[in-house]
């Protein structure tokens, strides 16, 4: 929103303000925290292209002086990698869809829809909001051992459908559709489903974007669960694959560790730099509703 | 009575909605949640796993047994630790960042912010093993930088003094950019007349900040600071992949040894000690409401 008057105090030149030598000594300042920030993982993809050799070589070289794959292949060959990916993937995409699909419906009968339960349904979302996963993975195990569901993709997608966070965004974002928009729909003969499905939600992309983007990070760096739910290695999720990987061996490889942890966390730094508008927006909006 | 027919059907369909969400959480969350407080009071083991029933109520044994067992002490007492040096830092630093992100001389703000927040969207467990990589004390860089500036570096991981602050600044460095993209939008909230009322009254941009900002910002900060604790409350990826409760369980945190007593097969202890952690969550979070609530 641009002001209509000049504030007062407003610098006419803002660019003249911004060369003084304390503004100066100010961006200085932030681009060293910057390097700090983003140091770490520039160091972890530039040490992945190093032969083992070299990286752990005193002092060590800033840019690889010898880069070679020979990490990420005997990562994809010898550590079967391309399994740990593709179970985080699907397991990421099918909590992100399911998830994101049954908060967005019930948070729209909580909404919008009078129906008996309502409000028991809604005190016990909330009630459930700040319930963290340490405190119920135990029990959640013993549940899923009897269910007959350890080291299946069942154990690892299930919990997750259900997402009271999810549901409270979802109900937040859906209070403010015009009752009017519902309410032509349904002059016009639309059934429930059929205005849930063409009007709700086109109406609630954004809050569908944004809870989906957050959903999709949760479930990709979830670690505790997979660990507990999944026993054989076919199963494994990247980052438990990597976390047992680290801890597991008498000598460690660090081209290894530092190539799989790359392999987690860059196609996320890519979605997440050409997302990033939505994203920070998206986070901000949630942490002020 | 076309009315109560149409009220009927509404109360159908909001079912239909309602529906797929409410079994999945009732059979995976409120069963756990209502099961979790059962096994704390029973001495179940995983060898009871196929029968959680048959198992024997013992009282508050459990939270007895894990009270007084030094183990759970010391991790108790490093997981205040943790919170209390990582969490007003990270609140600290985030703040700062925002209030200089906001302040109109910065050349590439959003350079900074998507620089600042790009930790935040990594695995825990992938930056924990690259944080190994920069703390190992011969070649990584951490100490090579220390090396180039003429200081001996401590072997961070393996030095009972040095691994706790090493799994802070990790943990600071991945979080900070969370709560200062939250704190620079509730910046942004604070209207420019206010900043300019208290400059014709003379306030200089310190007292700006003390008289201006924070009392402004508090339920954004209550916010971040709830949120921050919740997490680090909870911290166990940094122990597990980076020192794994070492060196003499200096690292060891509670919820890493709830997860240690689960795979020992005491699931009864487990499950008391998880409790103990989630009434410190809870008491956390009030403590931060009454100090940080707006006075009205």
């Amino acid at each position: 929103m641009a002001p209509t008057t000049a504030p007062a105090t407003a610098p006419a030149r803002p660019d003249a303000r911004r060369r003084t030598p304390r503004a100066i000594l100010l961006n200085v300042a932030l681009l060293l925290g910057l390097a700090a920030s983003i140091g770490p993982l520039v160091w972890m993809v530039v040490s992945s292209v190093k032969p083992e050799g070299e990286i752990r070589q005193f002092p060590p070289t800033l840019l690889p002086a010898d880069p070679t794959w020979s990490n990420y292949t005997e990562l994809f060959a010898q550590l079967s990698f391309p399994r740990y990916f593709l179970n985080s993937v699907v397991v990421a995409l099918i909590v992100t869809v399911g998830s994101v699909l049954f908060s967005a419906m019930v948070g729209y009968a909580l909404a919008k829809l009078d129906f008996p339960g309502r409000r028991t349904l809604f005190a016990l979302v909330m009630g459930t909001l700040m319930v963290p996963g340490m405190v119920t993975f135990v029990p959640l195990f013993v549940l899923v051992a009897n269910l007959g569901l350890v080291n299946t993709y069942a154990a690892l997608v299930l919990p997750f459908l259900a997402a009271p966070f999810g549901v409270f965004l979802m109900r937040q974002f859906m209070l403010d559709i015009p009752d009017e928009l519902l309410d032509a729909a349904r002059v016009d003969g639309a059934g429930e489903f059929r205005t849930f499905f063409r009007i709700v939600l086109p109406q609630a992309k954004p809050a569908l974007a944004t809870l989906g983007i957050l959903t999709f990070l949760g479930s990709w760096n979830n670690f505790l669960w997979p660990l507990v739910a999944v026993q054989s290695a076919d199963r494994y999720t990247l980052p438990v694959a990597l976390a047992l990987y680290s801890t597991g061996q008498n000598t460690v490889q660090y081209g290894l560790l530092v190539a799989g942890a790359t392999v987690i966390v860059l196609p996320i730094l890519v979605v997440f730099l050409a997302l990033q508008r939505h994203i920070v927006q998206g986070i901000s909006t949630t942490g002020l509703k | 009575m076309a009315t109560s027919a149409r009220r009927r059907r509404t109360g159908l369909a909001a079912w239909g909605f309602a529906l797929p969400f409410t079994l999945l959480f009732a059979v995976f969350l409120l069963v756990p949640v209502a099961s979790s407080l059962y096994m704390a009071f029973t001495d179940m083991r995983g060898a009871d796993l196929r029968t959680p029933w048959a198992v024997n109520f013992v009282g508050f044994a459990n939270f007895a047994e894990a009270l007084t067992d030094p183990k759970f002490q010391q991790a108790a007492g490093n997981t205040l630790y943790f919170v209390g040096v990582a969490m007003p830092l990270t609140l600290a630093l985030a703040l700062l960042l925002a209030v200089l992100l906001n302040s109109g001389l910065v050349w590439f703000r959003s350079v900074f912010r998507v620089g600042f927040y790009a930790p935040v969207v990594t695995s825990i467990v992938a930056v924990a093993v690259v944080w190994r990589f920069l703390l190992q004390p011969d070649f990584g860089l951490v100490n090579s930088a220390l090396g180039a500036v003429g200081v001996d570096g401590p072997r961070w991981l393996t030095d009972e003094t040095w691994a706790m602050p090493a799994l802070i600044v990790m943990a600071t460095w991945r979080n900070v950019g969370y709560s200062m993209v939250i704190l620079l939008a509730g910046l942004q909230g604070i209207p420019r007349d206010v900043y300019e009322a208290s400059a014709i009254d003379g306030a200089g941009p310190v007292r700006q900040f003390r008289s201006v900002t924070v009392p402004l910002l508090r339920p954004t900060i209550l916010f971040c600071a709830v949120i921050t604790g919740i997490g680090y409350l909870q911290f166990f990826e940094e122990p597990f992949v980076m020192t794994q409760g070492g060196p003499l369980g200096a690292t060891n945190s509670v919820a890493y040894e709830i997860f240690n007593q689960f795979g020992f097969g005491h699931y009864g202890l487990s499950a008391a000690m998880s409790y103990v952690l989630f009434v410190a969550i809870v008491i956390l979070s009030y403590l931060q409401f009454r100090l940080l609530r707006t006075e009205k």
